[in-house]
């Protein structure tokens, strides 16, 4: 067992165009720092100074993970992380 | 080149309108690699404010998934400026990050009276390229 990582669109540069890569770990944290080690490049994308980037969503199956506990968020087998790029903007 | 139907124009333009002084914004869904908008789905500005807008990110993993189901993808990410013209700002360019999708701005300032603006452009890695929109009569 492992936990799916769904990936948008421009971050499947990373995983060689895959939409959904397998990744493992007890915390959000250590989910992404399995997926850096096979997709170098990815971990930089998703977290700055150790926090989740403004610019993504991540959500654990159906909630935003902001909510939850951001990267302490613990993770089990059988769990679907899904990535996001946040939509936003503005006039200013 | 943006293709798009003026029924999906007028809607983008009515949605705009309707949450005048506030940023209004969505995306119109279309099957991939088609490059064709279809499916107009308005989502609701989580930040309510006349300079910003954000989708909420509960509703935008909703759309994304029904997108993901029916092998669509956001063609057209829309928002509309309600003070300034429709030129992409330096926030909607940090935060652009769908490389295949026309990111289509709406302009409802006021010296536009009756008129509104609609321009469409490309954002990838942050440089700018407006395109011609063709809008198919109804």
């Amino acid at each position: 067992m492992a936990i799916e990582v769904r990936i948008p669109t421009i971050l499947r540069t990373y995983t060689d165009g895959a939409k959904a890569v397998d990744a493992q770990g007890s915390t959000l944290e250590e989910l992404i720092g399995d997926l850096e080690s096979r997709h170098p490049g990815l971990q930089a994308r998703l977290v700055d100074q150790g926090a989740l980037r403004r610019f993504v969503n991540v959500y654990l199956n159906d909630e935003d993970v902001r909510f939850l506990g951001g990267l302490e968020t613990p993770v089990a087998d059988g769990d679907t992380v899904t990535v996001l790029p946040a939509v936003a903007g503005g006039s200013r | 080149m943006l293709t798009i139907s003026q029924e999906l124009v007028d809607k983008m333009i009515a949605h705009a309108r309707a949450d005048h002084p506030d940023e209004a914004c969505g995306v119109i869904a279309g099957p991939e690699g088609s490059d064709t908008p279809v499916r107009f789905v308005p989502m609701e500005n989580a930040e309510r404010s006349p300079t910003f807008y954000r989708f909420d990110s509960m509703e935008q993993l909703r759309v994304w998934r029904e997108m993901d189901d029916r092998d669509e993808e956001p063609v057209v990410i829309y928002h509309s400026h309600t003070s300034t013209e429709a030129y992409p700002s330096r926030t909607d360019i940090s935060y652009a990050s769908e490389p295949n999708a026309h990111y289509v701005l709406v302009s409802t300032r006021e010296e536009l009276g009756e008129k509104a603006e609609v321009r469409s452009y490309r954002i990838v890695e942050g440089v700018v390229t407006e395109e011609e929109v063709v809008i198919v009569p109804v």
